[in-house]
């Protein structure tokens, strides 16, 4: 732990931080604690003001007000001490592409103060790490994107930082090389500090700690993926697929809280959701149900509830 | 030296595009090779006297050239990455700038080893032309690196072509004396002629230190003044 951050609990701390870009306000005033080892996700549709608190906190753009630390370090007041804490790997996949996987990490491994041999060990690991040792040689912009972006998360991890910023990590990635990289983030859960922001909710349910829902610019909720799920539903929601009339709908949400219209029917929120009371309420209107059943509550049903979009739209 | 790693890297990119390292060193040669063949109708063309005005030809390419390597990167995550690193901006400076010197030296070898081979002269001492030449490559280099930070890549070849015109004109290709009025004290207040000057007097001449002095602090404050502000304007990119 550095002098800077001695007698300073959390790893990061964001202080009101806020970022306009004209008459445009990315970030509105994002106050968070992140713990030191935790994994930390900010879950977001695409626009929320994820990247740019990212950048903030990397000292690649300057707040418009409010401030954070990160170790300790002031990102405004000490940018340079910032650096040697911290390493990010972009949304989109940062590499030199005329240059080979070695030469790539070895560079950012220089750029970060290690010297040869260090360089050298640590390069050595993680393209065995990444499954990238067998074409190391070889230029990189021959490689496929899982490749690249496995290298693009090696290359933010040479400087072996206390606080690893991912933005967005399996963006466009298929189902597999996604996988793959979730290891390699389940990994340093508990070693590292990690930001990971992304808009795939089944990836920040998987694998954060915690989960900041950011929507707008401000953070609309925080907290586990569990409690973020029991927060709103109980964990559950009751699925009814019928032809359902409006009137049937407005019948429904005089008995429960929280009625969603899908193509199918309706789900619907909470433990309380009773199969007989809704075919009372749909038998006089001549409704009858071809399915129901019980889903689990997912994040993506909190980022609706709360801010009345969905993740993807 | 951090910033050491990242000149290697840049080193590598610019060995490892040779169409664009031909074009940068073998252009000036070529055009040596033709120019000087019409030595025999007017005296302007003899190796002696165009070899100056070809380098200074060959380091417009050169500032193009870096230019272009910190403007495509600065397009490209990548560049954010290296900016998330402690690295500070006359680091950066240093990196996209050390590896267009060898390049330049190549390129000034070449040039007047050609030269030498068809009848170039130097009257005064080498030294002298070799500093003077390695301060006017900086100042290009220099210029590169204010253009690479400033703008992005379409509109480079558009600055590309009004530093060679600058050049040309100003003094570099033609008599600013025969020119006269404004063109001349344009022509005067920027470096170029200057730089053209103080090679040639040295070179045809034989002139010292001394008779130069005037062109070379010339020519090493636009130097001075270019690297300051490449300096302040990749500082300003760093964090937006």
């Amino acid at each position: 732990m550095s002098q800077a951050d001695e007698g300073n609990s959390f790893a990061i701390q964001t202080t009101s931080i806020s970022r306009t870009f004209g008459d445009l306000t990315a970030v509105d005033g994002i106050d968070l604690n992140v713990e030191h080892g935790e994994l930390f996700s900010l879950l977001g549709p695409n626009g929320a003001g994820k990247t740019t608190t990212i950048k903030m906190l990397c000292c690649l753009l300057k707040p418009t007000g409010g401030t954070a630390t990160i170790m300790g370090h002031d990102i405004q007041k000490d940018p340079l001490s910032v650096k040697s804490v911290i390493d990010v790997s972009p949304q989109e996949t940062a590499i030199a592409e005329r240059l080979n996987a070695w030469e790539n990490l070895t560079l950012m491994a220089g750029l970060h103060g290690l010297d040869k041999q260090a360089a050298r060990e640590r390069s050595g690991e993680l393209l065995e790490m990444m499954a990238l040792d067998g074409r190391a040689k070889e230029k990189v912009k021959n490689y496929s994107g899982g490749m690249k972006r496995r290298l693009s998360i090696a290359m933010a991890l040479v400087s072996d930082p206390q606080v690893l910023f991912l933005d967005e990590p399996t963006l466009g990635l298929d189902p597999q090389s996604r996988r793959a990289i979730w290891e390699h983030i389940e990994h340093l859960k508990g070693e590292k500090t990690v930001v990971l922001t992304t808009h795939y909710l089944e990836e920040a349910d998987a694998l954060a700690d915690r989960v900041a829902i950011i929507d707008e610019g401000k953070i609309v909720a925080l907290g586990t993926p569990k409690d973020l799920k029991e927060s709103i539903a109980g964990d559950q929601v009751l699925v009814v697929e019928a032809a359902l009339t409006d009137d049937a709908v407005d019948a429904l949400r005089k008995l429960y809280p929280v009625v969603r219209r899908t193509e199918s029917g309706v789900e619907i929120e909470g433990e309380a959701a009773n199969i007989y009371d809704i075919q009372d309420v749909l038998r006089p209107r001549g409704i009858t149900i071809d399915s129901t059943f019980k889903k689990q509550t997912t994040l993506d049903d909190v980022f609706l509830r709360l801010t009345g979009k969905q993740l993807r739209e | 030296m951090r910033s050491l790693e990242l000149a290697k890297r840049n080193f590598r990119e610019v060995w490892r595009d040779p169409l664009s390292l031909g074009i940068t060193v073998g252009l000036p040669v070529l055009l040596l090779l033709v120019l000087q063949l019409f030595g025999s109708v007017d005296p302007f063309f003899t190796p002696t006297v165009l070899a100056p005005g070809i380098v200074l030809f060959g380091f417009v390419m050169l500032m193009f050239s870096s230019a272009m390597i910190l403007s495509r990167d600065r397009e490209s995550a990548f560049f954010s990455r290296l900016l998330t690193a402690p690295v500070r901006a006359r680091d950066f400076v240093a990196a996209y700038s050390l590896p267009y010197l060898p390049v330049a030296i190549l390129q000034g070898i070449l040039l007047f080893a050609i030269g030498l081979f068809l009848g170039l002269e130097v009257s005064g001492s080498v030294v002298l032309v070799i500093l003077v030449l390695l301060v006017t490559s900086i100042f290009y280099i220099g210029l590169g690196m204010v253009l690479g930070s400033l703008l992005p890549l379409a509109p480079l070849s558009g600055a590309y072509a009004v530093v060679l015109l600058l050049t040309i004109f100003g003094g570099a290709w033609m008599d600013l004396e025969a020119i006269g009025g404004v063109f001349q004290s344009v022509g005067n207040a920027l470096p170029f002629a200057h730089a053209l000057d103080a090679t040639r007097d040295v070179m045809v001449e034989g002139a010292g230190f001394g008779a130069i002095a005037t062109d070379f602090y010339w020519v090493l404050g636009y130097t001075v003044v270019a690297v300051a502000l490449a300096l302040v304007f990749f500082r300003r990119k760093m964090t937006e």
